[in-house]
């Protein structure tokens, strides 16, 4: 699809070349076992019963596989004194991240629109604090965010990690915008004016729907962070309301009985299924919009 | 409906950049006026503030006897055809072309009608269900022209529409856009860099220059009556050769080059500057087109004809003429001369100019020198 394939260029010949081949593949390899041995330790100990993780090796392929402990994991083990497992504990990171990623996004995509494309005087400015926002180490805003939230009322609730995350997430997102809309042609916001479309009109009937790319970028940009945030989680939740990952701490440091290395794997590994959801759906939209030639005029 | 359109002392500035200093247009309604000039010199900044996407710092703007200096783009019965295209990237063509209607409201049928009609002029019908990404250059030209066109505007404004298309395309789209312009009969405002297309398109010109009018007329007079060398240097390709010299008094009038060959000097006996009060001495520069110089005898004679023998430096062959480069005190001038008349370079030429048609400039201002009555313009 490329207009200029680089495939084509002709590549010098010669064992020298081969053996440098082999070298660079052996090293590729070396990477890749290294990063996928944990990920192979973490399905495989979850599949595997107690008895066998006690028994065998770390390393050693699962003899029986059994799925005892992701369904202990899913709705048996027990956080603090509630042992219903992890899912309502997903259920309260779904209820978070779905509405804090489509705010931000959406906050982020006008913020950039109306940086770039309706710009007014101390636009770069503004952006410039927007952008100093990124930069803020979140331990700094812990206790005054925890007094704000108390005063309007949404300390340890869902809705109040909701409003933190997509404050904290809109310097990023602005930021994914602004740089995806600097791009976009003026004269395309132009002809929409003398069309004879507004602000908002020229917002979703022209600006968004060219910027899947971006929306796409941020949508997994912000999920992740947030799915994965413990911080905030840890910091502005209390018990019934705590999202998955702190869920998953209080699973893991849990001092009562036996340490149960598979329920532990199988948590974690539903905690962090999600994401990978998101990217290969999301992912995939992405491809297939630049393949269908949507993105450029 | 053609609106004629009025610009009153218009100004504007960017930060503390004047960009247009203080331009009185009046343009007629039906009327095609080119704005060209090169580049920077405000010409689209002009269209822009005509458009209302950008605005006037100071002056007022009337579009159809209405001022419209706070009305804003869509309000202003006006269409534009930018220099990108800028199509919507997501819409079809049909999605393209209907957007001003959809936005304004207008019935489907009357969409539809208008989209048949308009697609059809342009022979984009087969086009209508395709993504702009999937169109060629010219393609993409003619849905932005359908954008403007359909809506069927008081007004329509180009703005260098034609300078991404190839030499051949761009011909081709020049010709039509002048019958489309016979045909609705709509006011139009054309910027253009391209002093060709302004010369083929208009009915009159408006030659800017850092942000003023030099010179607004029909396309005949700003070719063979320029007010100054701005104009004369600007129109034309290849352009006028501006020779720099004196005014000798010596029986006649006279114009020598600077740095001239001995006995070399150009009579102004028989021209328009022939009864100029100047002082022997004041420095001129003398224009000549191209075509005012051709091989001696090659012409039927003619009044104020005169000859000079050059070595021809370089010889430049076009099909239809041949240019034949030579120099006088080491400045490059040409000559528009027949391809059997050229002789090959190094050889001695012998040079004939029509000084009837030559124009005299003052070197210090610029200014047209012209005797008395101007000249009849010859119209072609």
């Amino acid at each position: 699809m490329s207009r200029h394939p680089t495939g084509g260029i002709v590549r010098g010949g010669g064992p020298g070349t081969v053996a440098l081949r082999v070298v660079l593949f052996a090293v590729l390899g070396v990477f890749c076992l290294y990063y996928l041995v944990p990920l192979f330790v973490m399905i495989s100990t979850s599949v595997k019963s107690l008895e066998e993780i006690r028994n065998g090796t770390f390393l050693s392929w699962p003899r029986a596989i059994t799925f005892d402990a992701w369904d202990k994991a899913w709705s048996g083990a027990c956080v603090g004194v509630r042992c219903d497992g992890l899912q309502p504990y997903v259920w309260n990171s779904v209820m978070m991240a779905v509405p804090a990623v489509f705010l931000s996004t959406t906050l982020g995509a006008l913020n950039g629109y109306a940086l770039t494309k309706w710009r007014f005087r101390g636009a770069d400015i503004i952006f410039a604090l927007i952008l100093f926002g990124a930069f803020i180490p979140f331990q700094v805003i812990l206790l005054p965010m925890a007094r704000t939230l108390g005063v309007m009322g949404l300390a340890g609730t869902v809705p109040g990690l909701i409003l933190v995350h997509t404050v904290y997430g809109l310097a990023f997102t602005t930021l994914f915008f602004r740089n995806f809309f600097i791009g976009v042609s003026d004269g395309i916001v132009q002809a929409a004016k003398v069309d004879g479309a507004g602000f908002f009109g020229i917002f979703f009937r022209i600006v968004l729907p060219m910027s899947l790319p971006a929306i796409v970028v941020t949508v997994i940009w912000q999920f992740t962070q947030i799915w994965n945030d413990f911080l905030f989680g840890v910091s502005f939740t209390v018990g019934d309301s705590n999202p998955v990952t702190v869920a998953l701490n209080n699973v893991v440091n849990t001092s009562t009985g036996v340490k149960e290395y598979n329920v532990d794997m199988a948590a974690a590994i539903i905690a962090g299924l999600p994401t990978l959801f998101v990217y290969v759906v999301a992912g995939a939209y992405f491809v297939r919009g630049l393949s269908a030639g949507a993105i450029k005029g | 409906m053609a609106a004629g359109i009025r610009l009153d002392k218009i100004r504007k500035s960017f930060g503390g950049t004047d960009v247009i200093k203080g331009i009185d247009l009046e343009i007629e309604p039906g009327e095609f006026v080119v704005l060209v000039g090169p580049s920077g010199c405000g010409k689209s900044t002009l269209l822009n503030l005509i458009a209302g996407l950008e605005t006037a710092t100071s002056g007022e703007i009337s579009i159809g006897g209405h001022m419209v200096n706070t009305t804003p783009p869509r309000d202003r019965d006006i269409a534009m055809v930018f220099q990108s295209y800028a199509l919507y990237p997501t819409k079809t063509v049909r999605g393209n072309i209907t957007f001003g209607m959809q936005t304004r409201r207008i019935p489907k049928a009357d969409q539809e009608a208008a989209l048949q009609e308009f697609s059809t002029l342009l022979q984009i019908e087969h086009l209508l269900e395709r993504k702009p990404g999937q169109l060629s250059g010219g393609q993409r030209q003619r849905v932005a022209m359908g954008r403007a066109l359909v809506r069927q505007p008081a007004v329509f404004l180009f703005d260098e529409p034609l300078s991404n298309l190839d030499a051949k395309l761009r011909i081709e789209m020049r010709t039509e856009i002048k019958k489309l312009h016979q045909r609705l009969g709509k006011t139009v405002v054309y910027v253009t860099h391209d002093q060709i297309e302004a010369m083929t398109l208009a009915s009159r010109i408006a030659v800017m220059d850092n942000g003023h009018i030099r010179q607004f007329a029909d396309p005949a007079t700003i070719y063979e009556n320029p007010v100054d060398m701005f104009v004369a240097g600007f129109m034309g390709s290849p352009p006028m050769n501006m020779i720099p010299g004196r005014l000798q008094r010596d029986g006649g009038l006279y114009m020598v080059p600077d740095g001239a060959p001995a006995g070399l000097r150009f009579p102004l006996a028989e021209t328009e500057s022939a009864d100029l009060d100047m002082p022997d001495g004041h420095k001129v520069v003398l224009g000549l087109r191209p075509e005012t110089i051709f091989a001696a005898g090659s012409e039927l004679p003619g009044p104020a004809r005169f000859a000079f023998d050059l070595p021809v430096d370089v010889v430049e062959p076009t099909g239809p003429d041949t240019m034949i480069v030579f120099q006088i005190n080491g400045q490059d001038l040409i000559a528009r001369v027949r391809p059997a008349d050229a002789q090959p370079a190094g050889s001695l030429f012998r040079f004939e100019v029509d000084m009837a048609k030559a124009k005299l400039f003052d070197a210090a201002t610029g200014r047209r020198l012209q005797s008395g009555q101007p000249p009849k313009i010859p119209q072609a």
